[in-house]
């Protein structure tokens, strides 16, 4: 049996290894889109993020009168300036690394994006985020959908989570799932040729796609799109960086999304995440706390995620997408926490994104008839709808046509953020 | 050694972890009938898997210290767990444990995060008598697993794990606490489209002072403390609560106001509303049609409703609807045999049935669940895992093809020893073991890459070092195979 290799050495580094089990023209492929190519890094904060004390409009007096113990202090907060609605707002403290940012003109805040009749399920609510339909959440995902529209690579978009998220399902592309890069390597119970006759079997038979038996040929799919990726993943396996990377989980995923847009493999789409959002009970006091904790492990890895790029000068090729599947409710209960609530808000970071406040704060007045809340003045109220964004992104970062992807033109009323 | 009857095996397959080659020997003259009244009839069946535990002739576990705790460290109770779904004589009641685990799923990372991780081990894995305290969450399911939903969900809304996962150790009075109140409805029961927004305020009204308290002591890091459910009347939103759907059999959606101390009453009277809604018994039926019969092919409209009634008819008891599914015709379909995706610890358990584990730990097993997505007694979220499908990404598949490659590797010696029966032509060898190992069908292109394997590189000679090496090989192709990854 006879396995074709070749290696490739690019910048001093060995870029990859091609076996059978990736045609040729995907490693020219690879070169051709290389490291100047656009991508995407989705940060999904896992739970429902409060966002209201993310992104803190400390002069409402209703915010303080809702969340006697939760509210962060006005002194506290990291002043970023007022809204088109005149809203004065602040960070909440722990974000100094996103402040800079902001204050390079780097990071766009989108308020109040969400979608009518807003789910209070996780579960729902991530469907919806994750497919762009909040009619039909069962379908697949929109960037699934985006990726397509490319020519094929088994390594356009790759999840840093063990499952796939829905936003990255398609029809026709097996997206990689690489929790960690280190682990994702093929192991045999032999060594030298013995070993390689086996991933070769091992290969061929994962390439057998019985129509008659679909399940049968989603799993091949899943055991190719790993077979054909693990050269070149470990490639960037043992990336550390030109600056030490915070020891959590985000960091260290956002650490594995940067060692592949250093090596250039071409990737265009990523998705990272964070959980611990979910926060019913003990979000703390006084900007300390559980959620307080939540914003460190978000800003310290954001923070260095984006100076190990400009170190490099890769900054200009990445956006970050950040949001939620939901915002919580407004009032804290009982337990100093917040439950299931409605629209939040989302960021974008990225050397190509124009930085500032899109959209406006909610007034937090209990009143029914204000019309920026809803559920009679107990949830936040949607302004922007979250697939106005989505086609910005589509449209304005990828060049894509965003209407065939998200099944509709959401174009109208987007944040120019690009 | 064989894959024995094939609708015996299907059984074993779905209603146990696979066969074993001592299973498969003591099925032998069972129909697949008999099979299935011997995995229903859980109580006829000794209760003492535990005792085999660090015995010569079964998978061994792995000592920290020297010392196994099953109690009290979380990853002795996952191997706890795992040798029971190797090496019990009650497979179906692990089975169901294992379903209903992720039905209220519960995550151990939330528990240790708010107690000490010797109480959060409690909480979901303590069996009772062994330790001072109430059992843990995992000994719940597998009593009541087959019983009365019903009793199963008050059990589990006083559950101490869950009291601290949803949060309800803290529902106060003055502002309710929404966590289970919400997902007793969403997840647990009736599902999304049968309440509204209001309910889920209502609801958490219901739970105030379904509280937690230690006891046993007042330190939490001893063994000795533990964790106990108490109903706070003090804590208890005592007015009336109205929902959008029945809560009574007059059809009344009112729990009236009761007095603080007859408070709890709120709760019992809600989750036997919820337990006994006919949309909570389609939804269980949908999910035991998924779990047992087929997530390729969809239930009946009939099999649903029949599978309904029964559950209501038998006042929310489970058994008489598994009872009903193992026996129905589709169970027994040859068209849903292999439609199930198998779950990684099902996949890891069969696996270790099939190829052997003499000198294997089970550590080695749950260390590599992590990452083919599930980690026992920690799912993502209370939704539990993503099934089907979404258990293929391609990193939890390189780890299951991984795995076999760990367990072909340590197995290697056994392997060979057992195929020499079959060492007189590779053709012969690859029969052997398709036999053994019990995959779905592979169609002849990869049945040949199989055969090709075996042919490739030396001439066969059957000489013991090519067995061994071409044993491992084959077996790491087959257990890594997607014609494997399905029961």
């Amino acid at each position: 049996m006879h396995v074709s290799r070749r290696s490739f050495i690019r910048g001093g580094v060995s870029a990859f290894t091609v076996t059978l089990a990736a045609p040729e023209f995907l490693c020219d492929l690879a070169l051709a889109q290389g490291a100047r190519s656009r991508n995407l890094v989705v940060l999904y904060l896992a739970g429902g993020n409060d966002s209201l004390n993310t992104v803190v409009s400390y002069r409402d007096p209703f915010y303080y009168s809702r969340r006697p113990t939760i509210a962060v202090p006005a002194a506290q907060v990291l002043q970023i300036g007022t809204d088109t609605g005149g809203n004065a707002l602040g960070l909440h403290p722990r974000l100094t690394g996103l402040r800079d940012i902001f204050n390079q003109g780097r990071l766009a805040i989108i308020q109040r994006s969400g979608y009518a009749n807003s789910s209070r399920s996780h579960f729902q609510g991530a469907d919806i985020w994750g497919t762009a339909d909040p009619n039909s959440p069962s379908s697949m995902g929109w960037l699934g959908r985006y990726l397509e529209t490319l020519p094929r690579d088994p390594l356009s978009a790759f999840t840093t989570t063990r499952d796939l998220p829905r936003a990255l399902m398609s029809r026709q592309v097996a997206v990689p799932a690489i929790p960690d890069a280190r682990a994702y390597s093929f192991a045999s119970p032999n060594t030298g040729e013995e070993a390689v006759n086996e991933r070769a079997a091992a290969t061929r038979i994962a390439s057998h796609m019985p129509v008659e038996r679909p399940q049968l040929a989603f799993v091949n799919a899943s055991a190719r799109a790993a077979l054909d990726t693990l050269d070149r993943v470990a490639t960037f396996a043992n990336y550390t960086g030109t600056l030490t990377y915070p020891n959590n989980g985000l960091a260290q995923a956002l650490r594995t999304v940067a060692g592949s847009i250093v090596r250039g493999l071409g990737t265009r789409v990523y998705w990272v995440q964070t959980g611990g959002f979910d926060t019913h009970a003990g979000e703390g006091a006084q900007g300390l706390g559980a959620y307080a904790t939540l914003m460190s492990t978000l800003n310290d890895s954001v923070i260095a995620f984006y100076n190990d790029l400009r170190n490099q000068g890769l900054l200009g090729d990445t956006m970050i997408l950040q949001f939620s599947e939901f915002s919580r409710r407004i009032s804290e209960n009982g337990s100093n926490g917040t439950d299931h609530g409605a629209a939040g808000i989302m960021m974008a970071i990225g050397g190509g994104v124009r930085g500032g406040i899109y959209g406006s704060a909610p007034s937090l007045d209990p009143n029914p008839a204000n019309p920026t809340l809803e559920n009679s003045g107990g949830d936040v109220r949607y302004e922007i709808d979250f697939r106005s964004v989505y086609a910005r992104v589509l449209e304005d970062w990828f060049g894509a046509n965003a209407v065939p992807i998200l099944a509709g033109d959401f174009r109208a009323g987007g944040p120019p953020i690009v | 050694m064989g894959r024995g009857q094939p609708q015996t095996a299907h059984v074993l397959r779905r209603g146990s972890f696979g066969a074993s080659a001592s299973d498969l020997k003591a099925f032998e003259r069972y129909s697949a009938q008999a099979v299935t009244e011997y995995l229903l009839n859980v109580d006829r069946q000794p209760d003492d898997v535990d005792s085999n535990i660090q015995q010569s002739a079964y998978v061994s576990v792995t000592t920290r210290s020297g010392q196994f705790q099953p109690n009290v460290n979380i990853d002795d109770a996952r191997q706890r767990w795992l040798f029971r779904m190797v090496h019990t004589a009650r497979p179906l009641q692990e089975k169901m444990a294992l379903f209903w685990h992720n039905h209220f799923a519960t995550a151990y990372s939330k528990l240790a995060g708010v107690v000490p991780g010797v109480q959060a081990t409690k909480m979901l894995a303590l069996v009772e008598g062994e330790l001072p305290g109430p059992r843990g969450q995992l000994e719940l399911f597998r009593q009541m697993g087959l019983g009365s939903f019903r009793d199963m969900l008050i059990e589990v809304a006083r559950d101490p794990a869950m009291l601290v996962w949803l949060d309800g150790r803290l529902n106060f009075r003055a502002r309710p606490q929404e966590n289970f109140g919400r997902e007793v409805m969403e997840l647990f029961t009736f599902g999304l489209g049968n309440y509204v927004e209001q309910d889920v305020y209502t609801a958490a009204r219901v739970f105030t002072g379904w509280n937690l308290r230690l006891a046993g002591g007042t330190d939490a890091q001893l063994p000795t403390t533990y964790y106990e459910f108490f109903y706070n009347p003090a804590q208890h939103e005592t007015s009336a609560k109205t929902f959008t759907f029945p809560i009574y059999a007059d059809g009344g959606t009112t729990i009236p106001a009761r007095s603080a101390a007859d408070g709890m009453q709120d709760g019992l009277d809600f989750l036997a509303a919820l337990a006994r809604h006919p949309e909570t018994a389609r939804r269980l039926a949908r999910k035991l049609w998924n779990f047992f019969v087929s997530e390729v092919n969809p239930p009946a409209d009939e099999f649903v409703e029949t599978a309904a009634r029964i559950y209501l008819q038998y006042d929310t008891q489970i058994k008489p609807v598994i009872t009903y599914i193992l026996q129905s015709s589709a169970f027994l379909d040859s068209a849903n045999w292999y439609t199930r995706y198998s779950w990684p610890a099902e996949f890891v358990v069969r696996a270790i049935k099939e190829v052997g584990w003499n000198g294997f730990t089970v550590d080695t097993a749950r260390a590599a669940m992590i990452n083919m997505g599930q980690t026992l007694f920690e799912p993502p979220d209370v939704a539990g895992w993503s099934l089907g499908q979404e258990w293929f990404s391609s990193g939890a598949m390189l780890a299951r093809m991984n795995f076999a490659a760990t367990l072909a590797a340590n197995q290697r010696v056994n392997l060979a020893r057992d195929a020499a029966v079959a060492k007189s032509s590779p053709d012969d060898f690859v029969s052997y073991f398709i036999d053994r190992l019990t995959a779905s069908e592979f169609d002849s292109v990869p049945y040949g890459y199989l055969q090709g394997y075996v042919s490739t590189g030396a001439a066969w000679t059957g000489s013991t070092a090519q067995l061994q090496a071409k044993a491992a090989g084959l077996t790491r192709l087959i257990v890594g195979s997607s014609e494997y990854q399905f029961i």
